[in-house]
C-alpha cells in the first residue's frame, strides 16, 4: 500500500493552484481531503507525478446565503455541510446526505468538491447535486465558468472540470418545496450505496440516482411522471427507466433495477 | 477474595490505549533494509521468464532475488506437496511469491517490485472443488495425477440403515471461504548477525517458529531467538508458515543487514491462509419421533494451491465433531482434500469445528422441517444426557468430557421469549409493512483445550503441553513466563488472576511475560482454545509448587510446621494463630539468602518451570438463539437479537470471556451474512479489499444477550474448557437456521452462506428453494 513517487506542491490560493496546474499539466492531480485519490494511489491505480494540495486554501471553505441560492465552497468538509444550519434550513437534502457519507473520520476530512470531482456514480453527493439542480463554478486560466449539474458528470470518473481547471463553488438553489428524501441501500453503515436515491419534490422535482449507471444519473422518466402528478407507485416503477445499472459483486443489474424502484417508492412515501 | 471469576480490568489495556504497545513494525533497528514481494497475477501458469534488470536500476534497490539466484529449501509442509519458498517454474494461486526486492526503504522496494516483469504462460484454472475433481481438470501437480491429494474413504456401512429408516434427508451445503484479516497483517524483522538470528514476527507460536526456522536455516536453536511482541490478532492464520518468515532471515544473513517485511492489506487478503472452504454431503436418517438413527458426512476440503499440514487436518476435525451434542448410534464420515488455484487454506478461528457444528445443526433443523416438530424439541430428543459423560463418540479422537446440553437450552429459553417471537413472526408475515422474522437455534459443541499428548504433534508442533515458569522476585512480587504467547486474548490478565489465587500474591504484584524464546521456556503457543485450559492450568500447578517451597521458608522464619501455614493477601500465617505471620516479601527475600533458609533448601528455589499436560481435550458447548429480520422488498437480512448461552466450564475472567464470545459471534454472523472470499473464472480474487470483502462492524451487529451454564471439565483442576473459538462455532448455524425459518412459509429448506440480500431477494421472487 505504498504509492508511486510523486512531487508535492501545496497551493495557498485558487490562483496558485491553477498556475500550478498550468505548469504541470496532465502530470498533476489536485488533492483536497484525499479520500478518493489516496486509496487509488496506494493501490497504484492512480500514479500522478505531482500532487497539488488545495487543502490549505481556507477561502474555498464556506457556506453562504446568496439570496436565491446557497453557495458552498468546494473545499467545505462533509462534516461542516452536515452541521450547517443554513443548509439544514434551505437545502435539507444536502445537509442530511452529507451525514451519510462514509464515517465520521471520512466526513471530517473529505470535501464536497473532492467528492463531486471524483465523479463516482456510487457516491452520495452527486445524486444530491442532480436532485437539487445545482450549478457548479469552475475556475481555469481563462477565468470562471458555470456548469449545470446535468452537464457536470461526463463519463465514468470524469467530469466537466478540465485538466487545467479547479472546481471552486457549488450553488444550490434554495429549496422551496416541503418534501425531500434520501435513501441508501448498503450492507454496512460506512459502505457506498449498492443503490441510492436522492429526491427533492417541488414544482420541478429532482431525482438523482446512485450507482445506477457509469455516471451519477438523473431518473428523468420518473421526474416527468412525478411532475405530471402520477401516483407514487407509478413514478417509482420508472426509477430505472432508461438507465443502465452495472452488475458487480454487490448486486446484479436486475437486483439494482428492483432496488431503485423500491428506494424511489420509499423516498416518495417518506417525503 | 478469589480473583478467578472476578471482573478485573485488563492489565494489557493501559499500554495499548495510550499508544505504548509495541508491534513488530514499531521495532526500528539502524541499518534495516526492506523487502517487498513480486507476487503472481496469474492463478495457474508456467513462469517463462523473469526480467529484473529495470528493478535493479531503481534508486535505492539493493537486490532482487528469485528461485533462480536464491537457493531456498521448500517451506516446511506436507511431504510430497512441498511449497517452494519462491515459485519455481510454476505458480498455483494469485498472490504467490515469485521474487523479492530488497531496498534501502519500503518505498524504493515497492517501486522496484513494480519494475520486475514476469512472463507467464497461463494454464487451465480450477477455483472450486467441483472444478478440481472434474474429468480432465487441469492438474496443479502433474506428478500426483489428481487434484485430490488425500482421500479418507467411508466404510459406508450404514447405507442399509439409512435406506431402512422411516425418514432421511440429504443436503449438499457450502461452508464459505473466509479471510482471517487480523488488524495487523503479517510483519517480520530478521536480524542475522555474527551472534545469530533474532527474528521479530507477528506470530502466535514463537517457539514453533524458532525451532522450525533454525532447522530450516541449519543453525542451532540457541543462536536463534524469536520475539513476538504485541500481536494484533491472528485468528489461527499466524500459526502456519508462509515464505516471508524464512526469506527475511535468509536475506539478512546474505546481506549482513536487518530485513523488515510489512505485509500490505492487499497482500494479506491473498497470501495469508484462508479458512473454511468446505463443501459437504450430509445424509441424516431418523425415526417418526425425530430420533436420529444415522448420520453420514462427506467433506470436500479446498486446500488452495498448496497443502498446509493444518489445512490437511481440517476435515479430520470436522468429521470428528460431526455428531455435535447428539446421541447418534451410527456415524460414518469420509473426506477428500483437494487442491485448487486459490489461496492456501489452514486454521481460522474454529478450524474445522464451525464446519461441523454448521452441518449437524442444519441437519437437525431438516428433521424439524420434515416432521413438523419444533427445532428445540428435536434437539431435546437427541441430546446426550448429562449422566452419560465421559461420552465416547464415533471418533477415537473425541471422548466428550462433560456437558449439560439440555441445561444450556433451558437457560437459553429463560433469557429469550420464544413464544413471543413466534407470535410476532406470525403477525409480521401478514403485515406488509413489517419485516419477515426468523428464529434459529444452535446447540453447538466444539473440541478445544489442545491438548492431550499427540494432539498438536500431527500439525508439526513439538508437543501438546504448555510451559509455565513462575519466578518469585526478592521483593515478593512474581513474574510468570508463559509459552502460550497471546495475540490479543488478555492472557496477561487471566494468568495473573490464576497466579494471584494460588500464590497468595496481590494481582498488582504479578507480571506475565511471553513472546521471547530467549527468556521463555520452550512453549507451544496460543491456538485451539488452549491457553487457559492448558497454560492456565500450568500456572496453577507451578504456583502450588512454589507455595509448598515458600511455606518451608516461612515455617522456618515462624518456627512453625509448613503444614500449619496458610497464605493469603501477601502473608503466610499459622492457622488458628493469625498474629503469627510473615510477609511474602520477607519469605521471598529470605529464599535468596543461603544462611537464613532451612539447611535442606537451595537458595533461589522459589522458581519453577512446568510443562503442563492434560489428559484429554475439553468440549465447550452452548445454546445460541438468533432472531433475524428480512426486508420483504429488498431481501436485506439483519440480525435483530442474539441470545448466547455458553458453557466453557470455569470462567477465569467474566469480562474477557464475554469479549471472546462477542468477537467470535461477530465473526460467525459475518460468515453467515457478509463475508465470502470469491474468485472469478480465471482465479482472480474479486474480494481483495475491505470494500468488497464485507467485514461487519458495530452498526451491523445487535446487542448480545448473554447467559451462562458452568460445567467444569474434569481434565484440568481449574475446570476451564476454553472459549476463544466458541462464538465462531455457534453463531453461523444459529443465523442460517433463523434465515431459513423466516422463509419456511415459502418451503425453503436451506440457504447457503453468506445470506446476501440479493440471494434472499431471489428466493422471495420464487427463484430458488
Amino acid at each position: 500500500m505504498i504509492p508511486a513517487k510523486f512531487d508535492y506542491k501545496p497551493a495557498s490560493s485558487a490562483e496558485e493552484a491553477i498556475a500550478l496546474l498550468a505548469e504541470y499539466g496532465d502530470e498533476a492531480k489536485i488533492i483536497a481531503g484525499g479520500h478518493s485519490l489516496l486509496p487509488l494511489m496506494k493501490l497504484r491505480l492512480a500514479n500522478p507525478e505531482v500532487l497539488i494540495d488545495i487543502g490549505g486554501i481556507n477561502d474555498l471553505s464556506f457556506i453562504e446565503d446568496k439570496g436565491d441560492h446557497i453557495a458552498v465552497g468546494a473545499l467545505t468538509r462533509h462534516r461542516l455541510v452536515e452541521q450547517s444550519d443554513l443548509l439544514k434550513e434551505h437545502i435539507p437534502l444536502l445537509a442530511h446526505t452529507a451525514g451519510h457519507v462514509g464515517d465520521p473520520q471520512v466526513r471530517n476530512r473529505g470535501t464536497i468538491g473532492g467528492s463531486l470531482c471524483h465523479g463516482d456514480p456510487a457516491s452520495d453527493l452527486p445524486a444530491v447535486v442532480l436532485a437539487t439542480r445545482a450549478s457548479l463554478l469552475i475556475t481555469g486560466p481563462n477565468g470562471e465558468r458555470k456548469v449545470e449539474a446535468d452537464d457536470f458528470f461526463t463519463d465514468f470518473w470524469e467530469t466537466a472540470v478540465a485538466e487545467d481547471e479547479l472546481l471552486t463553488e457549488i450553488q444550490f438553489p434554495k429549496f422551496t418545496g416541503q418534501e425531500w428524501s434520501f435513501q441508501k441501500f448498503n450492507r454496512r453503515a460506512q459502505d457506498w450505496a449498492i443503490v441510492g436515491c436522492a429526491l427533492q419534490h417541488s414544482d420541478n422535482p429532482g431525482i438523482g440516482m446512485i450507482n445506477m449507471g457509469t455516471t451519477p444519473v438523473r431518473a428523468s422518466a420518473a421526474e416527468a411522471a412525478l411532475k405530471s402528478g402520477e401516483a407514487n407507485s407509478d413514478v417509482a416503477d420508472l426509477a430505472d427507466d432508461g438507465l443502465s445499472p452495472p452488475s458487480d459483486i454487490h448486486g446484479q443489474e436486475d437486483y439494482r433495477r428492483h432496488l431503485s424502484r423500491v428506494l424511489l417508492g420509499r423516498a416518495l412515501d417518506n417525503s | 477474595m478469589s480473583l478467578v471469576g472476578a471482573r478485573v480490568v485488563r492489565k494489557e489495556d493501559p499500554n495499548l490505549i495510550s499508544g505504548r504497545g509495541q508491534f513488530v513494525d514499531d521495532v526500528k533497528i539502524a541499518g534495516t533494509a526492506h523487502m517487498v514481494f513480486v507476487r503472481s497475477i496469474e492463478a495457474h501458469a508456467q513462469i517463462k521468464a523473469i526480467d529484473v534488470s529495470a528493478a535493479l536500476e531503481c534508486e535505492g534497490v539493493i537486490g532482487v532475488w528469485t528461485a533462480e539466484n536464491l537457493e531456498l529449501a521448500p517451506l516446511p509442509g506436507v511431504p510430497g506437496l512441498e511449497r517452494p519458498t519462491l515459485a519455481k517454474e510454476k505458480v498455483r494461486f494469485v498472490g504467490e511469491a515469485i521474487a523479492v526486492v530488497v531496498a534501502e526503504n519500503s518505498y524504493a522496494a515497492a517501486d522496484g517490485a513494480e519494475l520486475v516483469f514476469v512472463e507467464y504462460e497461463p494454464l487451465g484454472v480450477v477455483t472450486s472443488v467441483n472444478e478440481a475433481m472434474a474429468d480432465n481438470a487441469p492438474l496443479l501437480y502433474e506428478a500426483i495425477g489428481s487434484n485430490v491429494v488425500m482421500e479418507v474413504p467411508s466404510p459406508d456401512e450404514h447405507q442399509e440403515i439409512i435406506d431402512a429408516a422411516p425418514h432421511s434427508v440429504s443436503m449438499h451445503i457450502v461452508n464459505n471461504r473466509c479471510a482471517p484479516a487480523p488488524m495487523e497483517p503479517l510483519v517480520c524483522l530478521a536480524d542475522y548477525g555474527p551472534s545469530g538470528l533474532t527474528l521479530w514476527a507477528s506470530f502466535q507460536a514463537p517457539h514453533h517458529l524458532r525451532n522450525t526456522v533454525s532447522s530450516w536455516l541449519g543453525i542451532a536453536q540457541d543462536q536463534c531467538r524469536v520475539i513476538t511482541p504485541d500481536v494484533g490478532g491472528g485468528f489461527g492464520a499466524k500459526v502456519n508458515f508462509t515464505p516471508e518468515l524464512f526469506i527475511a532471515p535468509t536475506l539478512s544473513k546474505l546481506l549482513g543487514r536487518p530485513i523488515k517485511y510489512t505485509q500490505t492489506r492487499s497482500e494479506c487478503m491473498t497470501e495469508m491462509y484462508h479458512g473454511r472452504a468446505q463443501e459437504q454431503d450430509v445424509d441424516i436418517a431418523f425415526d417418526d419421533e425425530g430420533k436420529i438413527l444415522a448420520l453420514r458426512v462427506m467433506v470436500y476440503q479446498d486446500q488452495g494451491g498448496y497443502a498446509d499440514p493444518t489445512g490437511m487436518g481440517l476435515p479430520a476435525l470436522t468429521t470428528t465433531m460431526a455428531a455435535g451434542c447428539y446421541m447418534i448410534p451410527n456415524v460414518s464420515v469420509a473426506w477428500k482434500n483437494i487442491v485448487t488455484n486459490t489461496t492456501p487454506v489452514a486454521a481460522y478461528r474454529g478450524a474445522g469445528r464451525p464446519e461441523a457444528s454448521y452441518l449437524i445443526e442444519r441437519a437437525i433443523d431438516q428433521i424439524a422441517y420434515s416432521l413438523e416438530i419444533d427445532p428445540v424439541e428435536v434437539r431435546r430428543r437427541n441430546y446426550i444426557p448429562t449422566e452419560n459423560f465421559p461420552y465416547a463418540t464415533h471418533s477415537e479422537i473425541a471422548v466428550y468430557d462433560s456437558g449439560n446440553f439440555a441445561g444450556c437450552m433451558d437457560e437459553l429459553l429463560n433469557i429469550m421469549d420464544y413464544d413471543a417471537i413466534r407470535d410476532e413472526q406470525e403477525k409480521n408475515r401478514e403485515d406488509p409493512g413489517k419485516p419477515l422474522l426468523g428464529v434459529g437455534f444452535a446447540s453447538w459443541l466444539e473440541i478445544a483445550g489442545f491438548g492431550p499428548p499427540g494432539s498438536l504433534e500431527g500439525f508439526g508442533h513439538l508437543g501438546s503441553w504448555e510451559s509455565v515458569q513462575v519466578r518469585i522476585q526478592p521483593d515478593g512480587s512474581a513474574i510468570i513466563y508463559t509459552g502460550a504467547s497471546p495475540h490479543g486474548q488478555g492472557t496477561v490478565t487471566t494468568f495473573a488472576q490464576i497466579a494471584s489465587d494460588y500464590l497468595g500474591i496481590e494481582f498488582d504484584k504479578i507480571s506475565v511475560r511471553h513472546g521471547d524464546t530467549a527468556t521463555i521456556p520452550q512453549g507451544i503457543g496460543t491456538l485451539g482454545s488452549r491457553a487457559v485450559a492448558v497454560g492456565g492450568e500450568g500456572v496453577k500447578t507451578a504456583s502450588v509448587k512454589i507455595v509448598e517451597r515458600a511455606k518451608q521458608v516461612a515455617a522456618h522464619l515462624l518456627e512453625a510446621n509448613p503444614e500449619d501455614l496458610t497464605v493469603e493477601d501477601g502473608n503466610f500465617s499459622v492457622k488458628g494463630t493469625p498474629a503469627q505471620t510473615v510477609s511474602w516479601a520477607e519469605v521471598a527475600w529470605t529464599s535468596f539468602r543461603p544462611l537464613e533458609i532451612p539447611e535442606e533448601m537451595e537458595p533461589g528455589s522459589l522458581d519453577t518451570t512446568v510443562l503442563q499436560q492434560v489428559p484429554n481435550f475439553s468440549f465447550p458447548s452452548g445454546a445460541y438463539g438468533c432472531v433475524v429480520e428480512i426486508d420483504k422488498e429488498t431481501g436485506d437480512t439483519r440480525v435483530r437479537d442474539m441470545y448466547l448461552v455458553d458453557d466453557c466450564g470455569t470462567v477465569i475472567s467474566p469480562m474477557l470471556a464475554e469479549g471472546q464470545v462477542h468477537g467470535g459471534v461477530a465473526q460467525g454472523i459475518a460468515q453467515a451474512l457478509y463475508e465470502e472470499v470469491k474468485y472469478d473464472e480465471n482465479g482472480q480474487p474479486t474480494t481483495g479489499t475491505f470494500v468488497d470483502y464485507l467485514i461487519p462492524a458495530a452498526p451491523e451487529l445487535p446487542t448480545f444477550t448473554s447467559g451462562r451454564i458452568s460445567t467444569p471439565t474434569p481434565n484440568n483442576t481449574l475446570g476451564a474448557k476454553g472459549i476463544g473459538e466458541s462464538g465462531s462455532v455457534g453463531a453461523p448455524p444459529a443465523v442460517i437456521n433463523a434465515v431459513v425459518d423466516a422463509l419456511r412459509h415459502l418451503d425453503v429448506t436451506h440457504v447457503d452462506m453468506p445470506a446476501t440480500p440479493q440471494k434472499i431477494w431471489r428466493i422471495l421472487q420464487g427463484g430458488a428453494k
